[in-house]
């Protein structure tokens, strides 16, 4: 019975660990797009970003999962997205605007005299950004982005609202046959999957001690 | 002709005023002592110089090539400015090392990415990044640091720190060397050795402008100096005069307020 049950949860996880791979793929780059526009000079595309960015993190995720899937249909008649590419499409929105306020936060944290260092060396922008302050960003950004990583991970349990049969929705069918302890079960691959993130963050975290 | 001539520079931040028609010129392997109290612009002439402010007004030019002119758009265009910027080493109160990189890289990473853009980095690269590690240990040699090359900043003293400073300012080999207040930052048991150095580069007949509270220092080092204050140039002379027999009432009340700390 133990046995048959790891393995249909087995399948819920890989749906889970799909969409988080996937949220990360694309949520990272668009995040530090996202922050540069909301650093921008300009002042209308600022103003646009930073409200973009207030409406995202200001709605509860599994309302926005439901306005992605449903919506375009309800409200324009067009059809519907399949199920798991909405809720891709919705993960990689909210958790970009996430990053981005993280980004933002490394990029403006590395001091300015590093930045006028390399001027005054001679380096371009990009050499600047590549060579001297993206690594004391992602430095800055490991333990913040860890937070987020961990919480994505039990997040991705919000795409049952439009029936993506990731773990928890495995778990849960488990209650029309009577047991309940399947859906409490799935704890234990949440805790694994942390577990893990945690150990590698740790790792990560480490590898970057060698400078200050 | 001088190295360095400055005409007429002005700055203003808003509705302040920080620099006010500044002109001096400086002579190939002369050291020049700027002097001054906190916020009378000392700082920002350097940063001007090495493009970090644009003035509002003024000219600046280096061997007789006009680098910057307030009037003329076309010296202030970004892909330019880099390659003026070469002309000026600048070395920060603060250091400002890439705390990522050993001392050796730190000195080695802009000559490293500049000589790739000579024409023939690809046929030559081994041996031309080869010159570059070698000239940058025999820089950090020179500042007494062979035996930290491959030490991080962090692990480094604040001395130790602004002398890789020095040598990452000379890998460049610039023009002239800006020094901007480069011992306010360390411990008083520090300054000595730091000073040291700036001492050695003078007698090198390195050209210098040096920012700088250390009175005793600018008079011993400097063969110019000029005397800051909100903004104006008060008196700039030869060192031992201006520091020694100031000729203008200002310059007096501060060097006797220096004395008096």
């Amino acid at each position: 019975m133990l046995l048959s049950v790891s393995l249909t949860l087995l399948e819920g996880l890989v749906v889970t660990l799909e969409l988080f791979a996937l949220t990360l793929l694309f949520a990272l780059p668009l995040g530090l797009v996202i922050s540069f526009g909301s650093m921008s000079r300009c002042t209308p595309l600022r103003a646009v970003v930073k409200t973009i960015v207030w409406i995202i993190r200001g709605t509860p995720l599994m309302l926005q999962i439901m306005v992605v899937f449903y919506g375009p249909g309800l409200m324009f008649d067009l059809p519907l997205l399949p199920r798991f590419t909405a809720a891709v499409v919705t993960f990689v929105i909210n958790y970009a605007c996430y990053f981005s306020e993280i980004y933002r936060g490394g990029i403006q944290g590395v001091p300015v005299g590093q930045r006028e260092a390399g001027l005054v060396l001679g380096m371009t922008r990009s050499q600047i950004f590549f060579k001297v302050t993206l690594i004391q960003v992602i430095k800055r950004i490991v333990p913040p982005m860890g937070n987020e990583f961990i919480t994505l991970v039990k997040d991705t349990a919000l795409v049952r609202v439009i029936s993506v049969y990731e773990i928890i929705w495995m778990g849960e069918s488990y209650i029309k046959k009577g047991m309940i302890w399947p859906l409490f079960y799935t704890a234990v691959f949440y805790l694994a999957i942390s577990g893990i993130l945690t150990l590698l963050l740790n790792w990560f975290e480490r590898k970057m001690d060698y400078f200050k | 002709m001088p190295i360095l001539d400055v005409q007429n520079i002005e700055k203003h931040f808003g509705a302040t005023r920080v620099l006010e028609d500044i002109s001096f010129s400086l002579e190939q392997g002369q050291a020049l002592a700027i002097i001054g109290s906190s916020g009378s612009g000392k700082t920002t002439l350097l940063r001007c110089l090495n493009f970090l402010e644009t003035p509002n007004q003024g000219k600046i030019l280096v061997n007789g090539e006009t680098l910057f002119d307030a009037d003329d758009p076309a010296t202030q265009r970004e892909s330019e400015v880099r390659k003026k910027r070469l002309h000026f080493g600048l070395v920060f109160q603060s250091f400002n090392l890439f705390p990522q990189y050993t001392a050796l890289e730190n000195v080695t990473l802009a000559p490293q990415l500049l000589v790739q853009e000579r024409p023939d980095y690809k046929q030559n690269k081994k041996s031309l990044l080869e010159e570059i590690q070698r000239e940058g240990r025999e820089l950090l040699g020179k500042m007494g640091l062979s035996d930290r090359a491959d030490h991080y900043p962090h692990q480094l003293s604040g001395g130790q720190q602004q002398r890789v400073a020095i040598a990452r300012a000379l890998a460049l080999k610039p023009d002239i060397l800006c020094f901007d207040e480069p011992t306010s930052a360390l411990d008083p048991e520090l300054t000595g050795e730091v000073l040291k150095v700036i001492r050695a580069l003078a007698q090198q007949k390195t050209t210098m402008i040096i920012v700088t509270h250390e009175m005793a220092f600018a008079r011993d080092v400097a063969d110019q100096v000029i005397f800051m204050d909100e903004g104006v140039i008060v008196e700039q002379g030869p060192a031992r005069q201006v520091i020694e027999a100031p000729r203008e009432e200002r310059t007096r009340q501060f060097l006797s307020r220096y004395s008096e700390n």
